[in-house]
């Protein structure tokens, strides 16, 4: 591998792994506060990058095909709000009623739920992959020499870092923030402090939804064909980052995704390409075995 | 009284039952309506639909009207087996269609083959699928072929001296014909300077790419689905990768340039048909298809109609439906002109049939060249 | 009781050679509906082990299965020709010995894969042990992909057709009966007790980490004997066939039946196999709007609705209830 080989991977793995980060941002949140780890995130994502292929052409029209970065952010807009009311309803319906019951439970509900966003889209949707219409033009950055890199790549490396400066803000500095951690630490003590817990759970929810929302967006601007069963992989790979970064640890989950997105360009580079989906497997195992808590998670014991 | 009355009406209806049956012929479809595959499957579920509708409205055959009992697979291994089984033993139909990926058709192969229910592929295109016996035929070419085809023509027409293979590794249609242009095309002057792989799901190729790319082939020959083939050409072309991409008959939907948009411009793949071919059964089927489905036919449209056709004119051949009898006569195929070209099975019960050259140009599939097997 | 369990099984296993000679006048349809009814038994009481009885959560289960039936199909598509050759030709006997033997060493290698699986995650608990099974039966998946002597992604063809009634039901019957008497035995209370409680049961000097991984090498090997016998009634695989779909339908017969409720986890697996089946006539239901038979043909859609109205409504399973009260 020459020298600017080298250098063009790893831009490569930093833009792929900028969409791990900003999935796994979402699932780490949810875990955060709830503990339990929201398996139909993937899905709302590929929800996300839906609500992108009904509406573009509308907003555009409404545009009059002008004003590209204005359209762009309506259409954004539109799908995490879509997201944020999707993810509430999951959390009332399927989640709330079983808030008390073994975390098993809730865990094979999400999976339900998930199946049920799988399916439902292609019944809805089809199951024919669709082109998602152009919503920013990609174009090459210049002055590179040789190294590639596009708009988009920087685009979205750009939000990413921006929704988890955001993010970090919202969890440390705000009043809902300090309920957030509060319910993360003890649920029954914050409630007896004052603290609503279905307020801060379903503010997480939309939180974390609309996140999932806006990388639904940015993959499909990125990658312009979507499908029903798009969020399965990034979905559990953006939750094997969320892990390797120490889950429910917002700094930890870009990392996370930084780095699997890197590991996993570099398989997909070498001559074992074809064990590349096992790559993601393979790295939470190792994780889990040697630190169960990640990168930057603290160790915890459970008490009797 | 009532009972006499009872006791023939019983027996006219016992009387009747066969009568009644004997006016329909039972031909049964598997075919992929959810999960992945399903886009395909649709397709062609749509044209066999338009097969049997055709065929009765002229008539049927034998003087009796077909009937297609349908059943979905939904893209899964486990389903064609079950599937396949009801359709011989409850439905008991003459002989089944379906189905288009090589995969599920070698599940539901040894089934049809012991029962001895004549089966007919569309497009599985897997030497191994009629290797399980006498009974099991298809409409298309092989992979071995196809392979073959595109080999030819990256050496002799782009002059290609060095190729890249880009594979699916999940898709058994794209390892085989992989390897059959791998053969070929080390054979006959050419190296490969480099293979890697992708899974179907993927959207990220960039990795694999920026690796082709430093290995600087003539030519980039990707085997895979439509789907993921416009991604992949979007960040090749980004990436600088100028070369020409070449592919197969899963290249073949309106899709890949709504997905690939310029970038997918100027690459050639093969294919069972041209949607130019001028001759007038086949624009009017196309122009048909459109009208009714809203969505042009691809070439998973023209296998279907054709296996359903080349089906039901040899029960006609054959003046029966039994067994033995069919199976010759579907063996006997020759010269059938179907929508996907002339259709003549060989002794393999493999369609000897030409590949047709297509290049993308705007939004259209051009034909470039036919090549004889 | 113990004598009864006995003589049911026996009489179950003489049933099934009994209805398996009877399988040529049978109607194909059913028969293959029959075989796959027992191979989801053998699988969802195998899974019930691990799941419910020990109170893990295995997402890998699939991927045993796919050990073992490749394993097996390997054995008699490779070496069974040469191995019926040497005992005098294809006879009832040689095959019925062949056939044992390679389904004997599906099981095996799938307990070789549940022990390679089990024994890493026992530090792990509840949801990260479920997706770190998920992502090993990935992995075998993976693996298999790229094993050219099983045929990669293109599958193994050729397998034959050995399966019948008679060791379907017969080896259906036999899992029941030993994971029954397994968990019913002291030593079997174990896998109770690391459910029900495991720092309890640890402080009582029970070896948790022994039993739970006892429960993934037992659960494996009878999954991968349920493997072999798919291989051999469908006759072809495909690395395609074993994804984590595959797994989620033998999840939700644990769950229909019941976690820890064998009879309720057998009465699921015939119920949801042949209601399944039965949902391929619904488009023969006109009556019906057409969105409805649209609707229930896409059995994923189902299941997930199921999966959700169950732990919503009745987490113990639809027989949950019906459970004997145990013997002190």
């Amino acid at each position: 591998m020459s020298l600017s080989d080298f250098f063009q991977q790893i831009i490569n793995g930093l833009s792929l792994g900028a969409f791990y980060a900003l999935i796994a941002l979402g699932y780490t949140m949810v875990y955060g506060v709830l503990r339990f780890i929201n398996f139909a995130h993937g899905d709302v994502f590929m929800i996300g990058a839906y609500c992108g292929y009904y509406i573009t052409d509308r907003v555009q029209a409404v545009f009059g095909g002008k004003l590209m970065w204005a359209s762009a952010l309506v259409v954004l807009l539109f799908a995490m709000a879509v997201c944020a009311i999707l993810g509430v309803v999951i959390e009332r319906l399927a989640y709330r009623p079983l808030r008390n019951r073994p975390k098993l439970a809730v865990l094979i509900t999400a999976i339900g739920v998930s199946l049920f966003l799988e399916y439902g889209g292609q019944f809805f949707f089809g199951a024919i992959p669709r082109a998602f219409p152009e919503l920013i033009p990609d174009l090459p950055v210049g002055g590179l020499g040789t190294l590639v890199i596009t708009t988009n790549q920087v685009l979205v490396f750009g939000v990413t870092v921006a929704l988890l400066v955001a993010l970090n803000y919202i969890v440390k500095h705000t009043k809902m923030g300090l309920a957030m951690r509060a319910v993360s630490q003890n649920a029954t003590a914050a409630q007896l402090m004052g603290v609503n817990i279905d307020t801060v759970i379903s503010f997480t929810f939309a939180l974390g939804s609309a996140l999932a929302g806006a990388a639904g967006i940015l993959f499909a601007v990125s990658y312009p064909s979507i499908n029903p069963l798009m969020g399965i992989l990034p979905g559990i790979k953006a939750f094997v980052a969320a892990v390797l970064g120490g889950i429910g640890h917002l700094p930890g989950a870009a990392v996370g995704g930084i780095i699997l997105g890197i590991v996993e360009t570099f398989v997909g580079a070498s001559d074992y390409s074809t064990y590349r989906d096992a790559i993601a497997f393979a790295v939470l195992i190792l994780i889990l075995l040697f630190k169960p808590a990640g990168i930057f998670g603290k160790a915890t014991v459970e008490k009797v | 009284m009532k009972k006499t009355l009872f006791t023939t009406f019983a027996a006219a209806l016992g009387l009747a039952a066969p009568l009644l049956l004997a006016q329909e012929i039972v031909v049964g479809e598997i075919v992929s309506m959810t999960g992945d595959k399903a886009g395909f499957g649709t397709e062609i579920h749509n044209a066999t639909m338009m097969a049997v509708d055709d065929t009765n409205a002229a008539g049927g055959v034998l003087g009796k009207k077909i009937k297609l009992v349908s059943e979905d697979t939904q893209s899964k291994p486990g389903e064609p087996a079950a599937a396949v089984q009801k359709l011989i033993s409850r439905d008991k139909v003459v002989a089944i269609l379906g189905e288009y990926t090589s995969s599920l058709t070698l599940e539901a192969a040894p089934i049809c083959q012991s029962a001895k229910v004549p089966l007919i592929s569309p497009g599985a295109t897997n030497p191994k699928v009629t290797e399980v016996g006498d009974y099991i035929f298809r409409v298309c070419f092989i992979d071995p072929f196809q392979g073959t085809v595109l080999s030819k023509f990256a050496l002799e027409t782009l002059k290609a001296k060095k190729a890249a293979v880009f594979t699916d590794i999940k898709q058994d249609y794209s390892i085989g014909l992989a390897d059959f242009f791998k053969a070929h095309f080390a054979k006959n002057g050419g190296t490969i300077v480099v293979e890697k792989s992708y899974s179907s799901g993927d959207a990220d190729f960039k990795a694999q790419l920026t690796a082709i790319k430093s290995a600087n082939p003539d030519v980039i020959m990707i085997p895979g689905y439509y789907s993921q083939i416009g991604l992949i050409a979007k960040q090749a072309r980004a990436l600088g990768i100028t070369v020409p991409l070449i592919g197969g008959d899963a290249w073949s939907d309106s899709q890949l340039v709504a997905i690939g948009g310029s970038a997918v411009d100027g690459s050639y793949f093969t294919d069972h048909f041209s949607a130019e071919n001028p001759d007038p059964k086949v624009q009017a089927l196309l122009k048909r298809y459109k009208e009714k489905f809203g969505k042009d036919a691809g070439s998973a449209a023209a296998l279907g109609y054709d296996a359903a056709m080349v089906l039901f004119d040899s029960i006609k051949r054959a003046g029966t439906t039994d067994e033995p009898k069919l199976r010759d006569a579907i063996a006997s195929t020759k010269g059938y002109q179907g929508i996907s070209g002339v259709i003549t099975l060989d002794e393999k019960r493999n369609a000897n049939k030409p590949a047709v050259i297509l290049q993308v140009k705007g939004k259209d599939f051009k034909y470039v060249t036919t090549v004889n097997p | 009781m113990p004598m009864k369990t006995r003589l049911l099984l026996i009489a179950v296993i003489v049933a099934s050679g009994l209805l398996s000679s009877f399988t040529a006048s049978m109607n194909s349809y059913y028969v293959q509906i029959l075989t796959f009814i027992g191979i989801n038994i053998i699988l969802g009481v195998s899974l019930n082990l691990i799941n419910g009885h020990t109170g893990q959560f295995s997402l890998g289960h699939a991927g045993f299965m796919a050990v073992g039936g490749y394993s097996a199909a390997f054995l008699t598509t490779t070496y069974g020709p040469s191995f019926l050759a040497a005992l005098g030709g294809s006879s009832w006997w040689s095959e019925a010995l062949l056939f044992s033997g390679a389904l004997v060493v599906g099981g095996i290698g799938a307990a070789i894969a549940g022990l390679v699986v089990g024994i890493p995650s026992l530090r792990l608990r509840g949801d990260y042990l479920a997706i770190i099974t998920l992502g090993f039966g990935e992995i075998i998946r993976v693996l298999i992909q790229n094993t050219d002597a099983v045929g990669g992604p293109r599958g193994l063809t050729g397998i034959p057709g050995y399966t019948n009634l008679f060791w379907t039901f017969a080896i259906a019957a036999i899992t029941i009966y030993s994971i029954s008497s397994l968990v019913d035995s002291t030593y079997g209370r174990g896998f109770l007790t690391v459910r029900d409680d495991e720092i309890a049961a640890s402080s009582m000097g029970i070896n948790t980490t022994r039993y739970k991984v006892v429960a993934f090498v037992i659960g494996a090997f009878f999954a991968g004997v349920a493997g072999g016998l798919y291989a051999h009634s469908t006759r072809y695989l495909t690395p395609e066939g074993f994804t984590f779909q595959k797994t989620v339908e033998i999840v939700i017969i644990v769950i229909l039946g019941g976690m820890g409720n064998n009879a309720g986890v057998t009465v699921a697996a015939i119920l949801l196999t042949v209601l399944l089946e039965a949902l391929r006539s619904v488009s023969d239901f006109t009556w019906l709007p057409q969105f409805v038979r649209d609707l229930t043909k896409n059995r994923m859609i189902l299941f997930s609705l199921v999966l959700i109205a169950l732990m919503l409504l009745r987490p113990q399973g639809l027989f949950g209830g019906f459970r004997k009260p145990k013997r002190t």
